[in-house]
């Protein structure tokens, strides 16, 4: 049961990024591409996740202070490491339309250029380790 | 877009936000898959943040499986970038290497940060963003896309 649990709650993340069209890089493409045919939908995929996982988040963090010591927000900084990063996943993310949640999933379509992709994927991961603070 | 798929990604959306809920509620983690991911790269090291093997394992498991589900499923809803290799692997690197200096990725930051009202993630979001939005531009100026 134990085991089940993060593996049922990763079904239904999965299903979840399918439907709202997240695993079709072009979706992604379209919603940021804000010069041509604009495309919303990552607007409502996230404003749908904000809608369920913000109140959840934050209403136990109202009701008790040792939940919401648990639950606050990480304590780090706003420095170059956070910016510097995020700017950088901005440009893969750009050239892709694939952030690492759809990319996984769409592993199983069995397509290489996707394997290529989180093979890549992987390895920047490990790369940035080396460069991360903490 | 039209109604119609406005409304799937809503729920599809909602879904996201009730499997990152869970994940929290269950297993006390944040389901930024980025840092997910991150962590199996890590088992074996010292005791921190990003240990716990089996719980990342399964939830990429159940990633896998939900994207066969979908496969079969709903034809066309896993898609292919139309970039070269060299541009693709390129791109791999950058999403890998971005996330874990930023610490997140589109759901890290942009769900489970935003959710927690972070400021790390208030700042990062953006950040993403608009550096997407440019390079999504220039390679369309460039004629990159295929």
């Amino acid at each position: 049961m134990k085991h089940l649990y993060p593996f049922v709650t990763g079904l239904l993340f999965a299903v979840g990024l399918g439907l709202g069209g997240m695993t079709r890089p072009e979706k992604i493409i379209g919603f940021l591409d804000v010069g041509g045919a604009w495309d919303a939908s990552l607007i409502f995929v996230m404003g749908g996740a904000l809608l369920v996982y913000l109140p959840f988040v934050q209403w136990p963090r109202r009701a008790s202070p040792a939940l919401a010591r648990q639950l606050g927000p990480r304590q780090g900084p706003i420095d170059r490491a956070l910016v510097g990063g995020a700017a950088i996943f901005g440009v893969g993310w750009g050239l892709s339309g694939l952030c690492p949640g759809p990319a996984i999933v769409a592993l199983a379509g069995g397509q290489p250029a996707l394997y290529l992709f989180v093979a890549c994927l992987f390895l920047g991961l490990a790369l940035g380790r080396r460069w991360a603070p903490g | 877009m039209t109604a119609s798929s406005a409304g799937w990604a809503l729920l599809g959306g909602m879904m996201i936000g009730v499997a990152s809920a869970l994940l929290l509620w269950g297993i006390g983690r944040s389901a930024g898959v980025s840092g997910i991911a991150a962590g199996l790269l890590s088992f074996g090291s010292a005791p921190g943040r990003e240990r716990d093997w089996a719980w990342r394992a399964e939830f990429m498991a159940g990633l896998l499986a939900g994207g066969l589900l979908l496969r079969w499923w709903m034809p066309g809803a896993l898609g292919v970038p139309a970039l070269s290799l060299g541009i693709l692997a390129l791109a791999g690197l950058l999403v890998g290497f971005g996330a874990r200096l930023g610490g997140g990725c589109t759901s890290g930051h942009g769900i489970c940060g935003l959710g927690r009202l972070s400021r790390r993630s208030l700042v990062a979001v953006p950040v993403f963003m608009v550096t997407a939005m440019i390079t999504v531009a220039l390679v369309r100026y460039l004629g990159m896309r295929g």
